[in-house]
């Protein structure tokens, strides 16, 4: 079975995507872990102007059998939600690169070093 | 220690399944989606691989001795063909195992089901309890002889009655009979564990692929494989037990009174653990279970809260529902909490969520 892989987009082991837009960049995860994942349920998300931390922990995506934790690719205070995820937490299954995204940070691009290409993470993911 | 397999295996990784290990068997927890399968049985038919279940056959003489002296139910009421739902029970009371015990069409032979991985321990108890009251029965493990499917759904019943030599159709609830489908011979139960109506089969190994490929295939995708993700679901949807989850011998040893399945106790038979049982006919918790009323998912584990803050019991099962919704969750709490309407909070990853006690089960086709 052959995933998405959106090849303007960095990548972290874990599975989110970032995706550079200007001063800021759209975080999520890859359609390979919502696969994984099975059917989404819920989504814990952090609040506009909260900092998130490269590396670290952001939130939480839960499908109906586990529970996972997200982490973020970039450093950066929270400038947008996607809150549609709160009451269509499906979009993540439907859409993940799309309509699925989850945060919009104020990113440094020094942060992307280290990230791994569209092409590393498919070779991970293969 | 390897895996078990069931003997479909193969079968089901070429229609796309995901596994997971459960009970020491590698089984298939999903096909086209945990929702999709859900759905399916609810509405039409969906059709799941439960060969994991252990299979025991006690026959002899003192067969029915056997049987009533280890579970907690009164088996000599079963007439041929007849089905019941028991719990096995150590000396305490509470449960090692719960199981529905058949008697076969032969009228002689008891073929009972304990839970995924108990089969070897429940055998070795049986064959135990019989030599030391020196009991004439014969007890065979046939869990590695049998596939056991499960059809389950409003359709399931007009699927299997289609496919088969005899009538189905007419077979009640919790009764079992002989029937040949797709020229393999099964036994085939109107029994389940989804809360919908629906009939489960055994076949030998030998024709396990001839009766799934058929059943899977009738009438061009109006039956749903489904995995063992929708199978907790709707078990949960429903109210149903899981032992290992919701009880547990070592770590959540419970009566089958606190595990609200009174049903299933004739205290007017002498089984291992009936003298502890009819002193624990009012226990101080029931199993019970809640919706949150906020957004957030129970699981295993998790801490339920009163009001005042003190921790006054365990979610054992919990899951977002997928026919109604809302996250459901069930676990032990103290009478005094188990009145449906009672608000309670659920320890969500260090966050308190609303709760209300409701009415088991959550969902009734």
């Amino acid at each position: 079975m052959s995933f998405d892989i959106d090849t303007d987009c960095r990548y972290l082991e874990s599975h989110e995507w970032v995706r550079p837009d200007g001063d800021t960049a759209r975080i999520g995860i890859t359609d390979f872990a919502q696969d994984e994942l099975g059917d989404v349920v819920f989504v814990e998300l952090p609040s506009e102007g909260d900092d998130v931390t490269k590396a670290e922990e952001f939130g939480v995506v839960e499908s109906i059998k586990a529970v996972s934790d997200l982490y973020a690719p970039v450093s950066g205070a929270v400038v947008a939600v996607n809150e549609r995820l709160f009451d269509e937490p499906e979009l993540v299954n439907d859409d993940p690169f799309g309509d699925g995204w989850m945060l919009e940070v104020a990113y440094e691009e020094s942060d992307l070093d280290g990230l791994l290409t569209a092409e590393e993470y498919r070779d991970q993911t293969e | 220690m390897p895996l078990r397999t069931p003997p479909l295996r193969a079968v089901h990784a070429d229609r796309g399944a995901k596994f997971t290990e459960f009970g020491g068997w590698d089984m298939p927890v999903e096909f086209d989606g945990i929702q999709t399968e859900h759905a399916a049985v609810r509405s039409a038919a969906g059709l799941f691989d439960v060969s994991h279940m252990g299979q025991i056959e006690v026959s002899g003489p003192d067969a029915t001795e056997l049987m009533n002296r280890l579970v907690s139910n009164d088996v000599t009421a079963l007439d041929a063909g007849d089905a019941q739902y028991a719990a096995i029970t150590a000396e305490d009371g509470t449960m090692l195992d719960d199981t529905v015990v058949y008697l076969l069409p032969d009228g002689e032979t008891y073929l009972f089901v304990p839970n995924a991985g108990g089969d070897d321990d429940i055998f070795d108890r049986w064959v135990g309890h019989r030599d030391r009251w020196n009991f004439d029965a014969t007890v065979e493990n046939a869990t590695e002889e049998y596939a056991m499917f499960a059809l389950q759904g409003p359709d399931a019943v007009a699927v299997a009655d289609d496919l088969a030599d005899a009538a189905l159709d007419g077979l009640s609830r919790f009764t079992v009979t002989d029937a040949t489908l797709a020229g393999a011979e099964c036994l085939v139960a109107r029994t389940g564990y989804t809360g919908e109506d629906g009939v489960e089969l055994l076949a030998s190994q030998t024709d396990a692929e001839t009766v799934w490929n058929a059943i899977a295939d009738t009438g061009e995708g109006t039956v749903q494989p489904c995995g063992l993700g929708a199978r907790d679901t709707l078990r949960i949807e429903a109210g149903f037990l899981l032992a290992g989850q919701d009880f547990h011998p070592e770590t959540n040893p419970r009566t089958p009174f606190e595990a609200g399945i009174d049903f299933a106790v004739d205290l007017d038979t002498e089984f291992v653990g009936r003298d502890a049982l009819a002193e624990a006919t009012d226990p101080d918790e029931r199993f019970t279970g809640f919706t949150l009323t906020e957004r957030g998912v129970p699981r295993h584990g998790y801490d339920i809260v009163n009001t005042d803050n003190h921790v006054v019991g365990t979610v054992t099962s919990g899951t977002m529902s997928p026919t109604l919704g809302e996250p459901l969750g069930m676990g032990y709490l103290p009478t005094e909490y188990a009145g449906p309407g009672t608000n309670l909070r659920v320890v969500v990853r260090g966050s308190q969520k609303d709760a209300r006690v409701q009415q088991l089960p959550f969902y009734k086709p």
